[in-house]
């Protein structure tokens, strides 16, 4: 889910100005909140360690990636979204799975033009950031850059509307599950 | 409140000269930062450090950690200061807004590691409720003020999410609302409080 986020911000304006501001409130906070003393010697303690520490050095994205991939995914890929091993889930449908551990599931989602994948609900919180391409459901249409933002109370049935296939990255913090016969037919078959 | 009207432009006057006065403290706190990375001067660095690390203690005590792990994070906090300087940017932020990042993401660092131990070592978790104690401490003025002026339903999930650092979803659960519904009342929250905090916070 942070990479999803960090992944947008790159892509969006509007949201790394909300960061800033709240960044801002914070430090305006930091000033204002009532100072808790530290332990006698500490800043003795940090003087003594300000020789040994390294600067930090600025890091150098080197990345096999052309633009469409926003750095810190392409931190993890490797490489461009096509160069990518997809493996087929039918139905027009490929994915790739980030496998970062944790609860929920990053993954990288290839929709064919005009392919419309089963009604679903999802269990948990899922975020789609959309790379390549654009889809449709019942809340809009969402184009490169947007995140559409979903949860348990939200049935939808996406539909790729143009004719470029359509590449997101998808986080969920807990499994979806599909509605209708077909959407619970397909389901064990593309472990989505 | 009901006699002071006659005195409300010195009031105004004095709000000025002290909305003034804290700008011109802000404004030189970035520009020790700033010379920090030229310099290297570790007197500049102890005034920084005297200033800034009982500030940042208090707010990572807020942030839910035990006095003594706020201790160590500050003294991280402060060593990345130091070994950062040089990637400051006086014209984007305040040496407060850029100081309050790094302690935040040291913070958030932090937890995410805590938290892989704890997956691993389920018995030995803490009771999570004792995180929060610390958190439900006295918060700066003017986000009182800012967030009295905010509808009790959205204050609430506001309250949740950023002082006790509660997920969406956990706060839907105890609210018994619909998550769509915390979300929405978050961004009515936010866009309030953006409104209320204005463009006076820095520049």
């Amino acid at each position: 889910m942070a990479l999803l986020v960090e992944s947008h911000l790159e892509m969006c304006k509007q949201c790394t100005e909300h960061v800033h501001t709240s960044n801002r409130i914070g430090g305006d906070l930091l000033t204002k909140i009532a100072p808790v003393a530290m332990q006698r010697g500490s800043l003795d303690q940090v003087l003594g360690m300000l020789d040994s520490v390294d600067m930090e050095v600025p890091v150098e994205n080197e990345v096999a990636a052309s633009g469409e991939v926003p750095q810190s995914l392409a931190a993890i890929i490797g490489c461009d979204l096509d160069k990518l091993d997809w493996k087929s889930m039918g139905l027009g449908v490929q994915q790739f799975d980030l496998k970062l551990g944790g609860s929920g599931a990053t993954r990288l989602l290839r929709i064919q033009p005009g392919v419309s994948v089963p009604h679903h609900t999802h269990s948990g919180n899922e975020l789609t950031l959309i790379l390549r391409g654009s889809y449709s459901d019942e809340i809009g249409r969402f184009q490169v850059g947007d995140v559409a933002d979903l949860d348990d109370q939200l049935e939808h049935q996406p539909i790729v509307d143009t004719r470029e296939e359509c590449i997101c990255l998808i986080a969920t913090d807990a499994p979806l599950k599909f509605s209708g016969l077909m959407g619970k037919l397909v389901q064990p078959f593309i472990g989505l | 409140m009901s006699q002071d009207k006659p005195k409300g432009a010195d009031v105004n006057a004095a709000a000025v000269l002290l909305e003034d006065k804290k700008k011109q403290i802000r404004d030189e706190w970035s520009a020790v930062l700033s010379s920090l990375a030229e310099s290297r001067d570790k007197i500049a660095f102890s005034r920084l450090y005297e200033y800034f690390a009982p500030r940042v203690k208090a707010y990572i005590i807020r942030f839910g950690m035990s006095p003594a792990s706020a201790e160590e994070l500050t003294q991280e906090s402060m060593l990345a200061v130091w070994r950062k300087a040089h990637l400051y940017n006086r014209s984007k932020a305040s040496a407060s807004t850029w100081i309050f990042t790094l302690a935040r993401n040291q913070c958030i660092d932090r937890l995410r590691r805590e938290k892989a131990v704890e997956y691993e070592l389920p018995e030995e978790e803490a009771d999570p409720d004792q995180r929060h104690y610390g958190e439900h401490a006295v918060v700066a003025k003017r986000m009182e003020d800012a967030i009295a002026q905010l509808p009790e339903a959205q204050a609430q999930v506001l309250y949740l999410s950023y002082y006790e650092g509660k997920s969406h979803s956990e706060i839907a659960e105890q609210l018994g609302i619909p998550l769509g519904s915390v979300k929405s009342r978050l961004r009515l929250a936010f866009s309030k409080l953006k409104a209320h905090w204005g463009e006076d916070s820095e520049n």
